[in-house]
C-alpha cells in the first residue's frame, strides 16, 4: 500500500509541474507583456508613471530576465512565498483575491460530491433491483435530461422560474452577510443559500453516476455468489446489501476523479450566472480584462486542487480495494 | 395442414437466420440502429436542425440583422388557431400596441385585440441569396403589413426566433468542424500511440492522463480570453473550435489505442501478417474497418460538448463576438437577473442547445448499442 502511495506521489509531482507551466504561457500569452496593460491601465485612470517606476517595475517582476528565469522566479515565488503575482485590475497581490474565492469553490465542490452520492446511490440501486420497472424508466429518462442540459442553462432558468416566484436565487449570502467576516450565522445564512447551485451543478454527474452505479449493480446481481447465496436461503435485503452493493460502490470512488474536472468547470460557469461569491465572476473578469497573472492563477491553482483530488480518489480506491493496489484491475 | 404450417414456419425462419448470417456488419448495425426508437428520432430531428441551419434565410422570416426600432424588448407573439369573434380559423397573431408604464416608465407591448394578422406562406420579404448564391425575396412564412415575432426581439429590436435561425449555423457547425479537428488529432496520436507501443505509448497516455483530469472551462475561458478582440468573425471561429478541439481529442484517441491494441493481436491482422500484407494495408483494410463503428459512436457522443463548450464560451462573452451571431452570443444578453426577470423570452435561445444536444446525446446512444451487432 505504501509502495503504491509513493508511486502515486511520484507520479502527482511531474503533473504539477505539467500544470505550472501551461498556466505560465497563458500568462504570456496576450500580446504585450502584463506591465504594458499594467501601465496602460494607470495611465487611462489618470495616474502619471515616470520612466523611473517603469523601470522598477520591469526589474521587480524580471521583465529583462529571459523566459526560462522568468518562470523560475515565478515558480520560486509561489512555492516559497505564496506569491502568485499582482492582479492590475484589482491592484492587490492576487493571493487576496482569490483565497476565500478558492475556499468556497472547494467547499461547494466537495458538497456537490456529497449530494451526488447520497442521491444517486439510492436510486442506483433501486433502479437496478427494480429493472424495466416504471421508476427505473422514469429515472433513466431523466437520467438523459440531467446529462443534456447543462448546469449554467439550467441556473438560467431556475434563475427565471424563482424570480417569477418572487424568490431570489442569487448570491451565497445576504446581503447582510456578504462583507461580515466570518461567524456562525454567517456559515447559517451560507448554508441556506449554498443548496440552489449544488443541486445545479450536481445534475449532470448525478445522472452519470446512476448509470454507473445501475449497471456496476446488475453485473453483480446477476454472480454465482448471489444465486449461491439466494438458494441458501439469505434473506434478500441482507443478500443484496452485504456484498454486491458494497462491490457496486467501490468503483463508484474512483468516479470522483473524472467528476471533480466537470465539477469545478460546472461551478465555474453555474457561478458566473447566479453571481456567487466564488472563483467563476472573479475568472471571468479577469479574463475579459486579460488580468493574466490572475487568470493563469485560477488555472493553475484550479488544475492542481483537481489533480489533488484524483490523486486522493486513487489512493482511496486502492485502500478500499486490494486488487488496484496490485495493479491486477484498470490496466 | 398444421404440419404444413409448421413446416412453412420452421423455413421462414431458417430464411431469416440465413439473412442475419450473410449480412454485412453494416447492414446488421443499421437493423438494429432501426430498433432504438429514440436513436431515430433523434436522428429525425438532428437532420430538421441542420436544415433548418443551412436556410436559415429562407426559413426565417426576417435577416439577422434586421432592426425593428420600434419595438425594443417585445415579448414573443403567439401563434394562434381560435379567436373569441371568429372561432377557429388560419393561423394568425393578434399585433401588438406600444405603450409607457405610467409608474416605472418602461416600454409594455400590450396586445391589440382589433388587429389580426394571419400568418402566409412564402410570402416576399427582405431580399436575401438563398445559399448565398441566388438572389431571392420569398421566406417560408412571415405576414404582410405587420411583424411576427414568434420569440420576441431583443433590446435592439432584432427578431430572435430568425437570429436562432441564422445562430445555428454557426452553433451547429461548430461541433462537427471541432470533432473533424479532434477527429484528426485522435487518430493520428491515438493510431501511434497503440502502434508504436513502449515509451512513446506511455508518454502519450500521460499526457491523456493530464488533459482530461483538469478543469476544462477555465483553460478555455484563460485560452479565449488571449485572443485578440479585433480578429474577423472566421478566424475567431477557427480559433474557438481549436481551443475546444484541444481537450477533445483525448477521448478519441482512447478509443483508437484501445481497439488497435487488441485488434492487433486477433486471428485475422495475424493472418494477413503472415500472408505478407504490408502494414499499410494491415491498418487501412483490416484494422480501421473494424473500430470505425466504434470511432463514429464516440464522434456522434463528443459533438454535444463542442456544441456546449461553444454555447458557453459565447455566453461568457470570450467566444464568438457580435456581429456573429450564435446560440451562445443569443444567450450572451440573458447574463443577468434583470434581464431575465423582465425578458424571459431572451433564454428561449437555450431551448434549441437542449433539443440539439438531447438529439445527438440519443443518437449515439443508439449508435453504441448498434455499434457491436454480433452482442446479441
Amino acid at each position: 500500500m505504501l509502495g503504491f502511495i509513493i508511486r502515486r506521489l511520484l507520479l502527482f509531482i511531474p503533473l504539477l509541474f505539467v500544470v505550472s507551466i501551461v498556466s505560465f504561457v497563458i500568462i504570456q500569452l496576450p500580446p504585450g507583456d502584463f506591465l504594458t496593460s499594467y501601465i496602460m491601465q494607470l495611465k487611462a485612470t489618470g495616474t502619471d508613471v515616470s520612466q523611473e517606476t517603469i523601470q522598477s517595475l520591469v526589474k521587480v517582476y524580471g521583465l529583462d530576465q529571459p523566459m526560462y528565469i522568468q518562470y523560475i522566479s515565478w515558480i520560486k515565488n509561489i512555492i516559497l512565498r505564496g506569491d502568485f503575482g499582482r492582479s492590475f485590475q484589482w491592484n492587490k497581490p492576487v493571493k487576496e483575491v482569490i483565497g476565500e474565492r478558492i475556499a468556497l469553490t472547494v467547499v461547494i465542490s466537495l458538497l456537490t460530491i456529497c449530494f451526488t452520492w447520497i442521491i444517486a446511490v439510492p436510486i442506483g440501486i433501486y433502479s437496478a433491483t427494480h429493472q424495466y420497472t416504471l421508476f427505473d424508466y422514469f429515472f433513466t429518462f431523466l437520467g438523459f435530461i440531467g446529462i443534456s442540459i447543462p448546469g449554467f442553462l439550467l441556473a438560467l432558468i431556475i434563475l427565471w422560474i424563482a424570480h417569477t416566484h418572487g424568490y431570489n436565487v442569487t448570491g451565497l449570502f445576504s446581503q447582510e452577510f456578504i462583507e461580515s467576516p466570518w461567524s456562525i450565522a454567517k456559515i447559517i445564512d451560507m448554508l441556506k443559500h449554498i443548496w440552489v447551485p449544488i443541486i445545479i451543478i450536481g445534475l449532470s454527474g448525478t445522472a452519470g453516476l446512476i448509470r454507473v452505479m445501475r449497471a456496476t449493480l446488475l453485473d453483480e446481481l446477476r454472480k454465482q455468489y448471489v444465486i449461491t447465496a439466494r438458494a441458501k436461503g439469505v434473506p434478500e435485503r441482507k443478500l443484496l446489501f452485504k456484498y454486491p452493493v458494497r462491490l457496486a460502490i467501490s468503483p463508484l470512488i474512483s468516479t470522483i476523479g473524472w467528476m471533480l474536472p466537470g465539477i469545478i468547470s460546472g461551478e465555474t460557469l453555474v457561478s458566473i450566472v447566479l453571481s456567487l461569491q466564488t472563483t467563476g465572476p472573479v475568472l471571468l473578469r479577469a479574463t475579459m480584462l486579460q488580468d493574466m497573472y490572475l487568470a493563469g492563477s485560477f488555472v493553475l491553482i484550479l488544475s492542481a486542487l483537481t489533480l489533488t483530488g484524483t490523486l486522493i480518489s486513487d489512493i482511496l480506491l486502492a485502500w478500499v480495494d486490494p486488487r488496484i493496489r496490485y495493479g491486477g484491475l484498470g490496466e | 395442414m398444421k404440419s404444413f404450417d409448421k413446416k412453412f414456419e420452421k423455413i421462414r425462419r431458417y430464411e431469416e437466420e440465413e439473412k442475419f448470417y450473410l449480412a454485412s456488419q453494416w447492414q446488421l448495425i443499421w437493423w438494429k440502429f432501426k430498433k432504438h426508437r429514440p436513436a431515430v428520432t433523434g436522428a429525425i430531428v438532428l437532420g430538421i436542425l441542420y436544415i433548418l441551419a443551412i436556410f436559415c434565410s429562407f426559413f426565417s422570416p426576417y435577416l439577422a440583422t434586421d432592426i425593428f426600432d420600434e419595438y425594443l424588448s417585445a415579448p414573443p407573439q403567439i401563434i394562434r388557431i381560435y379567436s373569441r369573434d371568429n372561432g377557429f380559423q388560419r393561423p394568425f397573431v393578434y399585433g401588438i400596441k406600444k405603450e409607457r408604464d405610467p409608474i416605472t416608465l418602461r416600454l409594455r407591448y400590450p396586445l391589440d385585440f382589433t388587429k389580426k394578422y394571419t400568418i402566409k406562406f412564402f410570402v416576399k420579404g427582405k431580399p436575401y441569396k438563398f445559399l448565398g448564391l441566388f438572389p431571392t425575396d420569398i421566406h417560408l412564412f412571415g405576414i404582410n403589413d405587420g411583424n411576427v415575432f414568434l420569440f420576441g426581439t431583443d433590446d435592439m429590436g432584432r427578431d430572435i426566433f430568425s437570429r436562432v435561425l441564422y445562430g445555428s449555423r454557426i452553433s451547429l457547425s461548430i461541433g462537427l468542424v471541432g470533432v473533424f479537428i479532434s477527429f484528426l488529432l485522435g487518430l493520428i496520436i491515438g493510431g501511434v500511440s497503440g502502434y508504436l507501443g513502449g515509451a512513446v505509448d506511455n508518454f502519450i497516455q500521460r499526457t491523456i492522463d493530464f488533459l482530461i483530469s483538469i478543469p476544462t472551462l477555465p483553460l478555455w475561458m484563460a485560452l479565449a480570453a488571449a485572443l485578440p478582440r479585433d480578429w474577423t468573425i472566421i478566424k475567431t471561429y477557427f480559433a474557438i473550435t481549436i481551443i475546444l478541439s484541444l481537450v477533445g481529442w483525448c477521448g478519441l484517441a482512447r478509443v483508437v489505442r484501445g481497439k488497435l491494441l487488441s485488434l492487433r493481436e486477433e486471428d485475422f491482422t495475424i493472418a494477413a501478417r503472415l500472408a505478407g500484407a504490408s502494414e499499410w494495408r494491415i491498418i487501412t483494410r483490416h484494422l480501421l474497418p473494424s473500430f470505425a463503428s466504434y470511432l463514429i459512436v464516440s464522434i456522434t457522443l463528443s459533438v454535444p460538448n463542442m456544441i456546449l463548450g461553444e454555447t458557453a464560451l459565447s455566453f461568457l462573452g470570450l467566444g464568438m463576438q457580435e456581429p456573429a451571431v450564435s446560440w451562445g452570443v443569443l444567450l450572451q444578453g440573458a447574463q443577468n437577473l434583470t434581464v431575465v426577470a423582465q425578458q424571459p423570452w431572451r433564454i428561449l435561445p437555450c431551448t434549441f442547445v437542449i433539443i440539439a444536444v438531447l438529439a445527438f446525446n440519443f443518437l449515439g446512444d443508439g449508435l453504441r448499442d448498434a455499434a457491436d451487432p454480433y452482442a446479441r
